[in-house]
């Protein structure tokens, strides 16, 4: 065999094998979704069973799936456009009017990343209290806008870095104000970038577990507070906590699926000229 | 009237001073080259005209307003990128109507000054691409067609050539010469190409490490160069330069005695320079003949022909490499032992601190203008 394809195989098997090990657990908890509760737990587990849409139905008639779906959507794509609203601006300044002091400032923007959300548990939970945020919609959109404001800061920084400065600076000679340049150049210039920073954020609020368990109990609770709600305090019920993450995730499973090719640019930005 | 005065420009970056002083003055439908080695600072100084530098230090005049603090898109100026700079996203129109767009000009008069401005650069056909359909060339003049769109006082042109290859940039040089000429418009035009400088410029500025060494007439910088560095950098093979020393100083002319022991007396003013002075001799390949009685005597290392003419590289006996600009059909070849004939008359001298010593005579055409372009209508 020529070594350049027996190096394609092992590459493809290798893909393959990690591809395999991180959806394992996704298609484990679909497949358990359609099993009975006895089968569910039983061991060794059963790969082949009759299955059943029990669960779902339990599902459906013990929460209103839709109201949490709504608040999901509505904070996800709120936080996102929030974010994304106050990052253009700032990532427009870093990019291309650059102080001494740009880098550093990223740098320590992306360092907050670095602190566990539960350290300012207690002050955001107080805040929350006082202003009377707990429990809405808005008060979460404000956290996961400041959540994850600077990972868009920082991606979006690197897409406007990509846009030649010789055209804002042709568009600035023509007229533009600062405002037009961006509108009208930098950021049709960078829309892809712009796309892949909108659906990254949109997927890690849709995801975020943490902060909605917390600060929300049912008016603007989001899916996943709608999972945790099947993991408690009766004990566990493995299928219907499996066919309650099974109908969260899907729609941004089916969101991601849709924009794979964007994602992945958008996941590897700076490493791919 | 669209003139451009600098007065002690000054340019820095924290403590790096990269513009130290520049005074120049371009005149009205004047087409100013601003040429020197890459790191110059031609092209801050083009940016500080257009606005996209701030000035540190000095003041600048359009029309004779001061317009320091005055916004890029304000100061009626144009700029032509290296790179074109083109809208991407918009077509041929749009590119060359988004000035008038932001200046909210109405649509129909837009379209029809951008149908005028296509039509001088026969850009007509191609109006609805977009910039990746187009040619190097095409891209380029839809760069200067959006900058005439805007019926600016001063053209800025940033390398504007350099991008493309040699046989179109001849053509887009006399594109922008013809252009000159039709817009009777002030250019003012950066390159390192001295050949671009000598063929379209009106008055050529030469830079160096920030400062203007010489300003002039193609052929007054040629025939007089204020110094070494301008001697070597105007002219295709530069000059070459020889260690003399003064033997005698006269009125009319000063004697110097070559390495090789022969004299020659260069016509040249009695400036500072007195008997026993080591100076530098100047002579431009073009300038030295194959004589059997030549002062100079050399072997033939390299010999390269270009048909028209031969480029003879020659070592002297001292180690010295001249290059003696021969005819197309001198047979001379390598490993020949040559003389080399001077005309004292051709001759530059300078100084020991690289200046030069001023010629008796002033050539007769390093005063002469081109014919004055055509009145903007």
């Amino acid at each position: 065999m020529h070594p350049k394809t027996r190096e394609k195989i092992i590459l493809t098997l290798a893909g393959w094998l990690a591809a395999g090990v991180i959806f394992f657990p996704i298609f484990w908890m679909i497949l358990t979704s359609f099993k009975s509760e006895v089968e569910a737990v039983a061991t060794p587990p059963k790969l082949f069973f009759s299955p059943t849409l029990e669960n779902y139905v339990t599902v459906r008639e013990r929460a209103d799936y839709v109201h949490f779906a709504i608040n999901s959507i509505v904070i996800s794509v709120g936080a996102t456009l929030l974010a994304t609203l106050i990052a253009i601006p700032a990532a427009y300044a870093m990019a291309f009017f650059p102080g001494k002091r740009t880098k550093d400032l990223l740098l320590w923007m992306l360092s907050t990343k670095m602190m566990p959300a539960v350290g300012v548990l207690i002050p955001i939970y107080l805040l929350f209290r006082d202003t009377g945020a707990i429990d809405t919609r808005w008060g979460l959109i404000v956290v996961y806008t400041l959540m994850n404001l600077p990972i868009v800061v920082w991606m979006l920084y690197t897409f406007f870095k990509e846009v030649p400065k010789d055209i804002l600076e042709a568009g600035r000679m023509d007229g533009a104000k600062p405002k037009q340049e961006v509108w009208m150049l930098l950021l049709p210039l960078s829309l892809p970038g712009i796309a892949s920073t909108a659906l990254l954020s949109i997927i890690l609020c849709w995801n975020e577990a943490f902060w909605s368990l917390n600060l929300t109990t049912s008016q603007a609770a989001p899916l996943t507070t709608f999972i945790a709600s099947f993991s408690a305090p009766e004990g566990l019920f493995w299928a219907k906590l499996s066919a309650a993450s099974t109908i969260a995730i899907a729609p941004i499973l089916v969101f991601g699926w849709m924009s794979q090719r964007q994602l992945v640019r958008g996941l590897t930005f700076g490493a791919v000229k | 009237m669209s003139t451009v005065v600098l007065k002690g420009i000054e340019k820095s970056y924290g403590t790096v001073q990269v513009i130290k002083g520049v005074d120049l003055s371009i005149d009205d439908r004047e087409f100013c080259v601003f040429v020197g080695p890459s790191g110059c600072g031609k092209s801050t100084l083009l940016r500080m005209i257009a606005g996209l530098e701030e000035i540190t230090a000095g003041d600048l005049f359009i029309d004779g307003q001061r317009v320091n603090d005055v916004p890029p898109s304000e100061r009626g100026l144009a700029m032509v990128f290296q790179s074109y700079a083109l809208y991407p996203h918009m077509t041929v129109a749009d590119n060359m109507g988004f000035s008038l767009r932001l200046a909210g000009v109405p649509k129909e008069e837009r379209r029809a000054k951008v149908a005028e401005a296509a039509r001088i650069l026969h850009l007509d056909q191609l109006l609805d691409r977009k910039p990746k359909e187009l040619s190097g060339g095409q891209r380029q003049r839809v760069a200067i067609g959006r900058a005439i769109v805007r019926k600016p006082k001063v053209f800025l042109f940033d390398e504007p050539l350099s991008n493309l290859d040699a046989a179109l940039r001849v053509q887009m040089r006399i594109e922008l010469a013809r252009l000159h000429d039709e817009l009777a418009a002030t250019m003012i035009y950066v390159t390192h190409d001295q050949v671009e400088a000598m063929t379209m410029a009106d008055k050529i500025v030469v830079l160096q490490g920030g400062v203007i060494e010489q300003a002039g007439t193609p052929l007054e910088l040629y025939h007089h160069p204020r110094n070494l560095f301008v001697a070597g950098f105007i002219g295709s093979p530069k000059m070459n330069f020889l260690p003399a020393k003064v033997t005698a100083v006269a009125d009319g002319a000063t004697t110097i005695q070559l390495a090789s022991g022969a004299e020659l007396a260069i016509p040249v003013r009695p400036g500072r320079q007195k008997v026993g002075d080591a100076l530098t001799l100047g002579v431009r390949p073009e300038h030295m003949r194959l004589a059997g009685e030549g002062e100079i005597t050399g072997d033939v290392k390299v010999v390269e022909r270009l048909g028209g003419e031969t480029f003879l590289y020659t070592q002297l006996q001292d180690g010295t490499m001249l290059i003696v600009q021969a005819d197309g059909e001198v047979p001379t070849n390598v490993h020949e032992h040559i003389r080399i004939k001077l005309d004292p008359a051709t001759c530059h001298l300078f100084d020991g601190d690289g200046l030069a010593i001023e010629r008796v005579q002033r050539h007769p055409l390093a005063d002469m203008r081109r014919l004055p372009t055509r009145k903007a209508s």
